[in-house]
């Protein structure tokens, strides 16, 4: 399959690429920017006129809630979900049910996902077995069955002890350790950020502490092991700035934040919206505002979307006894645009937050448009705003706080391996 | 996205009783002032008018409770109507039934009013947002929330006994991090023009930045009673008497337990309330309790009048 992208404005934030260019595909990969190759003949024209051309997007964050958990969502319907929204390889934490702690079940998603034929997948292997904090798994072999990296999803181990160690075991072999810092005995049966909204509300909080306690935590453990650390969802501004400080004396440690972090707060729970029930919890005003700043100048890495479909009974509870998580796979590229747009930023900076940023995380060659690079490719309308409904999220969870709203950046084309996989 | 008050419907008008919180002082004050039309009903010989004859209140209680679902059940009666107690603690819900289910089922035998009473904070928003818009909730106590029926028999209390709110000093004491009662007071006490609303407790028993919802917080009882006109006590919880929140009830009764040396220290004329079940010796001496400046037992007998003012209203009787 030969394609010929026409007239897109290209852009391609890690090779430094913002211009009206050509791109030619043969055979999966990018055989020409600009100028076609010769005797090219394409199958396909797909005429980007007034649209973006970019790498597929990179989610370090989506839930595809299998193996396990299929009435939440399936492989099928999520992978779906991601390429509807642009996203062309995703890292899946490893809380499955099982959780992905044996080489077998990695195998097996890949498989499935492979034959799926849409975006890439990428399992995170769980740091320890049944992501219990007791026993190391076999980092060695979950990487040969293909996971890229190694995390503890749900917050910070108890044993400090364990957690050293699968962080020494996981440097021996150059993995890096994922972590959500937040501390589970300071969390507590808290479900809101420690603030006057949980106070009005009377909900049991997470005080911030549970972060930064973690952070601490895990920057000390990095100085003892050598081991590189991703943190995973960054929820407050103390946590933010302990990350800048590390960074700044050369810690390899890098950071993400999700869309819902980005730009909403704990006023928006309002009258106990369960689509706000997130963890870790949304923070105050001035947390956002910090974390706003903090992906502008570096200090954050990426954007993930945390895509956590739950099904709509599960959200009709209680605030607090309602299931944490939001969907959100469709919306990374929309928030990420607002949130560019809002800080008056070039498209570049704010693309390369959900391309090549989190793909050199992750550690894949993916999110950039280089020759002879796979054709992951997003194409989109930057100026085209969408209106959140649930018949328009193809994901099978319909819970998100954004629901109503009117978000910019609709996808036209999504390509994975020169393969047109979405087309609107 | 913040949605308008759950509570009111698009004309301002009182729909559902879930907390004390944004409602405008008109609506507190009519239901006091309704309430004082009730008083003399309860104290008659025939305790019963029929202005809410034919209409089904069902008391949905999902924690257990002897005195307010009993003060609910008797203001319903007295307004005539017809009153199905729900204990549903031990009912569907053990059996897996989800809130929602058992309210659509309950619904459907044709209910006109919900009283609630759940563990969790927002069970009563929850409810209200899903149920026929003919149906009216009350809520009866949500979590650490709301008990905004209870505040409101407390403001008619200081009402008959001190008159004027604007010219009030109070003081709530206590554990109001996870008191529903002391939310409640405050937003009420603050809407009604208190000029100062103070709070007593040790730091694990204060939520964060409690100061923004307008009250003045104090650790110190020998300060915090100082020219006070009101003292509302609140319970403190057994599982909180020891344990990370506190080391023991002595030690709590010794430093913020109201016995009549501490009183001593507010107004002469300062009235004691308490919205029960005490803990006689953990938070209130018994010679407080049961002496002249206490007016615990008549906030029961107001809580009834209050409780049919708030139904009859919402009833449009």
């Amino acid at each position: 399959m030969k394609i010929h992208i026409k007239n897109g404005r290209l852009i391609d934030p890690k090779n430094g690429v913002d211009e009206i260019q050509d791109l030619f595909i043969s055979k999966g990969k990018i055989l020409s920017i600009g100028t076609a190759p010769h005797e090219f003949q394409a199958n396909r024209v797909i005429n980007a006129q007034s649209l973006i051309v970019c790498p597929g997007l990179v989610d370090l964050s989506v839930r595809l809630r299998e193996p396990g958990l299929e009435y939440k969502a399936t492989l099928e319907s999520e992978m779906r979900a991601a390429v509807a929204g642009g996203v062309t390889s995703i890292a899946c934490p490893p809380d499955t049910d099982p959780p992905l702690d044996e080489p077998g079940l990695v195998e097996m998603l890949k498989h499935r996902a492979k034959n799926l034929n849409q975006a890439h997948v990428y399992p995170i292997g769980a740091l320890t077995q049944g992501l219990k904090g007791e026993r190391l798994t076999e980092m060695a072999e979950l990487n040969d069955a293909g996971c890229v990296v190694f995390g503890q999803p749900d917050g910070l181990l108890s044993n400090l002890r364990v957690l050293m160690q699968a962080m020494r075991y996981a440097s021996t072999f150059g993995f890096s350790v994922w972590l959500r810092p937040q501390d589970m005995t300071l969390t507590s049966d808290g479900v809101a950020h420690d603030g006057e909204v949980a106070t009005r509300l009377g909900l049991p909080t997470i005080p911030v502490c549970a972060e930064t306690v973690a952070i601490s935590n895990i920057i000390l453990l990095m100085r003892e092991t050598g081991v590189r650390v991703h943190l995973c969802r960054i929820a407050s501004a103390e946590g933010l700035a302990m990350i800048r400080n590390a960074k700044q004396q050369g810690l390899p440690v890098t950071c993400d934040v999700t869309i819902n972090h980005l730009h909403l707060s704990d006023m928006d729970i309002g009258f106990f919206d369960s689509n706000c029930h997130l963890m870790p919890p949304l923070r105050g005003s001035s947390d956002r505002d910090a974390l706003r700043h903090g992906l502008l100048d570096g200090t954050i890495d990426a954007v993930c979307s945390d895509h956590a479909p739950v099904d709509e009974d599960a959200k009709l509870l209680p605030f607090g006894q309602s299931e944490v998580g939001a969907t959100g796979v469709e919306l990374l590229l929309p928030l990420t645009l607002k949130w560019g747009v809002e800080m008056r930023l070039p498209l570049a900076k704010a693309l390369a937050r959900i391309t090549s940023e989190p793909a050199g995380i992750l550690g894949i060659d993916a999110g950039h448009l280089s020759i002879g690079s796979a054709a992951d490719i997003c194409i989109f309308d930057s100026d085209q705003y969408w209106k959140v409904t649930p018949p328009a999220i193809l994901s099978q969870g319909k819970n998100t706080p954004f629901m109503g709203m009117e978000l910019p950046g609709k996808i036209k084309y999504t390509l994975v391996n020169g393969q047109i996989v979405y087309e609107h | 996205m913040i949605n308008r008050n759950p509570q009111l419907d698009e004309n301002g008008v009182l729909q559902h009783l879930l907390t004390t919180e944004g409602l405008p002082a008109s609506i507190l004050l009519n239901i006091l002032d309704t309430a004082e039309s009730f008083v003399g009903v309860t104290e008659r010989d025939v305790k019963k008018i029929p202005l809410l004859r034919g209409k089904s209140i069902f008391n949905l209680f999902f924690e257990p409770s002897t005195r307010t679902r009993t003060t609910f059940e008797i203001a319903a009666k007295r307004l005539s109507a017809d009153v199905i107690n729900l204990n549903i603690a031990v009912s569907a819900q053990s059996k897996g039934e989800t809130l929602l289910d058992t309210v659509n089922n309950l619904s459907a035998m044709n209910a006109d009013m919900f009283v609630v009473r759940h563990a969790q904070s927002g069970a009563a928003h929850l409810i209200a947002k899903h149920v026929r818009s003919d149906i009216h909730v009350i809520n009866a106590g949500d979590g650490s929330h709301a008990h905004p029926t209870q505040a409101l028999l407390d403001m008619f209390t200081i009402r008959r006994y001190k008159q004027d709110f604007r010219k009030l000093r109070v003081a709530i004491i206590g554990d109001i991090l996870h008191s529903r009662v002391a939310r409640s007071q405050i937003h009420a006490l603050t809407t009604l023009g208190v000029p100062e609303v103070r709070v007593i407790a040790p730091k694990t028993l204060l939520p964060r930045m409690v100061e923004r919802l307008g009250v003045h917080v104090y650790h110190d009882m020998v300060k915090g009673l100082k020219d006070i006109d009101v003292l509302m006590m609140l319970r403190l919880q057994n599982e909180r008497m020891k344990g990370a929140n506190l080391p023991s009830a002595e030690e709590y009764f010794k430093y913020y337990g109201l016995t009549p040396e501490k009183l001593s220290l507010a107004r002469r004329d300062a009235i004691v309330m308490h919205p029960g079940p005490m803990n006689r010796g953990v938070e209130i001496d018994s010679a407080v309790a049961d002496g002249g400046q206490s007016v615990i037992l008549p906030q029961v007998t107001f809580g009834i009048a209050v409780r049919m003012a708030v139904m009859s209203i919402l009833a449009g009787a």
